[in-house]
């Protein structure tokens, strides 16, 4: 048994706040362009405090998932900083890379990508064994995790036997396991039927972990994040009270971003 | 283990054989086929001892003998050829119900026949009373080069999804109004095939990206030890011995 490696040196943020601990997620005048020239970040800027959770809303093409993959370092090259819980993500650095991507739990928008093991167990075992944990601590983290979206007794069973949405759970577990700083989740309510949505939102409420969930998903935004981001262009173009930007219909209009028939976000008690 | 859906070659049970730590199983399986096929042909009664023993092996495994047979299937085509051969071979020939056949082609079709069915039989057995995952284990344990134990169990994962996903396109051309009906439709089905191939490819990156996000560089981390004692190893031995007892008695007498 190990503990997973940890600097003994993290970085100042410039930013502190929340009696000293730093910003989860702290992303200053972040650009990139892909190697064939197209630009998708033109300067983003944000930082989400300890314990938030945000919705990360835009228009497709807006640059929702580069942002992402900038967040544990899988794209890089471009200008401006991450920081993660005060760690520079510097790719450059294995040691530090390895402890970003334990930081940041991204959660893939096909839990097919994400569960990839033979069984539910090794998958959601995959993260924390890969940092180092082995026998009776890496079992507690299994089993935590796999208690906390409600998948404890799917541990045997291979995920292509699951439903769609008993995958997506796991998938979520496959990411705490690791006891991430931030959990960052790609179109979390995409293809699940009402029940399952519903479930999903009741597990996410419950962790005690800071959010950020990218999704065109409006009422889901309104309904788990006091907080919301659009990304549009390549910037960020807003961020405020979830509510307030949807009750916004200019703004909303200009980003493409559209309202299902029959929500009304001023019906919302605040 | 083995809650749930099996995999539907793999058998759920508790025997001492499903027990056995999977690298011991492979390598009875694989010395019990060098014996059968180095007996040579002619000593019909090794081979009769040789499926004696596959025989009692499924009894104490309790995979049922009817599940063995029908399994068996697999080597039909085999079968097809080796009936061919007493009528297609050359030199001496013998009359047998009106039937001109050929000797030498009559001892080459007993071969296959026998050789290949003790084998595939044995293969039955070993995938019955193991599970694909524990094979792969094993296989990792005899030292088989990790990237090809994973891509193995990468093909176990996947393997559903991507059928899953072919048939989603063939539902998709027959909505469409395609039927393939001759040789010139083969063009639109390699089409489909070049999409899936896409289609995989472009998962088998999200894939790797999933893997690299929660800290995969290389080498995948080992979750279960499968360990083998001496009495493991003593106890799969019994399969592979007795052949071998088997084989070197009828070659002495």
């Amino acid at each position: 048994m190990t503990a997973p490696n940890r600097p003994t040196t993290a970085p100042a943020s410039a930013a502190e706040e929340d009696g000293g601990a730093p910003p989860s997620l702290e992303v200053r005048g972040l650009a990139y362009a892909y190697p064939d020239g197209t630009q998708a970040l033109y300067g983003v800027d944000v930082t989400i405090r300890r314990g938030e959770r945000v919705a990360l809303l835009g228009p497709n093409g807006a640059g929702k998932t580069t942002l992402v993959l900038h967040l544990n370092g899988i794209l890089h090259g471009g200008a401006g900083t991450v920081r993660v819980a005060g760690l520079e993500v510097d790719p450059a650095d294995k040691r530090t890379l390895r402890e970003i991507r334990r930081r940041v739990g991204i959660v893939f928008q096909d839990p097919d990508d994400q569960l990839f093991m033979p069984t539910v167990r090794e998958d959601v075992a995959f993260g924390p064994a890969a940092m180092g944990l082995r026998g009776a601590e890496l079992d507690r983290r299994v089993r935590d995790a796999l208690e906390r979206v409600g998948m404890l007794e799917a541990a045997d069973r291979p995920p292509q036997h699951l439903s769609f949405g008993q995958r997506r759970r796991v998938a979520v577990a496959t990411v705490l396991a690791m006891e991430p700083e931030i959990l960052v989740l790609d179109e979390p309510s995409s293809n699940l039927d009402p029940a399952s949505r519903r479930e999903l939102a009741e597990i996410l409420r419950s962790l005690d972990v800071t959010v950020l969930m990218v999704t065109h998903d409006l009422p889901y935004a309104a309904e788990l994040c006091p907080r919301s981001l659009i990304l549009s262009g390549g910037v960020i173009a807003a961020d405020a009270p979830t509510l307030d930007l949807l009750s916004d219909a200019d703004l909303l209009a200009a980003h493409r971003l559209e309202l299902p028939f029959g929500f009304d976000p001023a019906a919302i008690p605040r | 283990m083995g809650a749930g859906h099996a995999h539907r070659l793999y058998l759920p049970g508790r025997s001492p054989v499903h027990r056995l730590p999977p690298q011991c199983k492979l390598v009875a399986v694989l010395v019990f086929v060098l014996a059968v096929v180095a007996t040579p042909r002619e000593r019909i009664w090794a081979f009769a001892a040789y499926a004696l023993l596959l025989a009692a092996v499924a009894a104490v495994a309790r995979v049922p003998y009817r599940l063995v047979l029908r399994r068996t299937a697999i080597e039909l085509p085999f079968v097809a050829f080796a009936l061919l051969m007493p009528f297609v071979a050359t030199g001496e020939r013998v009359h047998w119900l009106g039937l001109s056949l050929s000797e030498a082609g009559l001892w080459g079709a007993w071969n296959i026949l026998a050789k290949g069915t003790l084998g595939v039989v044995a293969s039955i057995l070993l995938a019955a009373t193991t599970e694909p995952r524990l094979l792969l284990l094993g296989v990792e344990r005899l030292r088989m080069p990790a990237l090809i134990v994973q891509i193995a169990a990468f093909m176990l994962r996947y393997a559903d999804v991507v059928a899953e996903e072919m048939r989603r396109m063939r539902i998709a051309r027959a909505s469409r109004g395609f039927e393939a009906r001759d040789l010139r439709d083969a063009r639109v089905l390699a089409r489909s095939l070049g999409a899936l191939f896409l289609r995989s490819y472009e998962r088998g990156e999200r894939v790797h990206l999933a893997m690299v996000s929660r800290g995969y560089e290389g080498r995948m981390p080992v979750l279960r030890d499968v360990g083998a004692t001496a009495a493991h190893w003593t106890a799969a031995a019994a399969l592979p011995a007795a052949a071998l007892i088997a084989a070197v008695a009828w070659s002495v007498s």
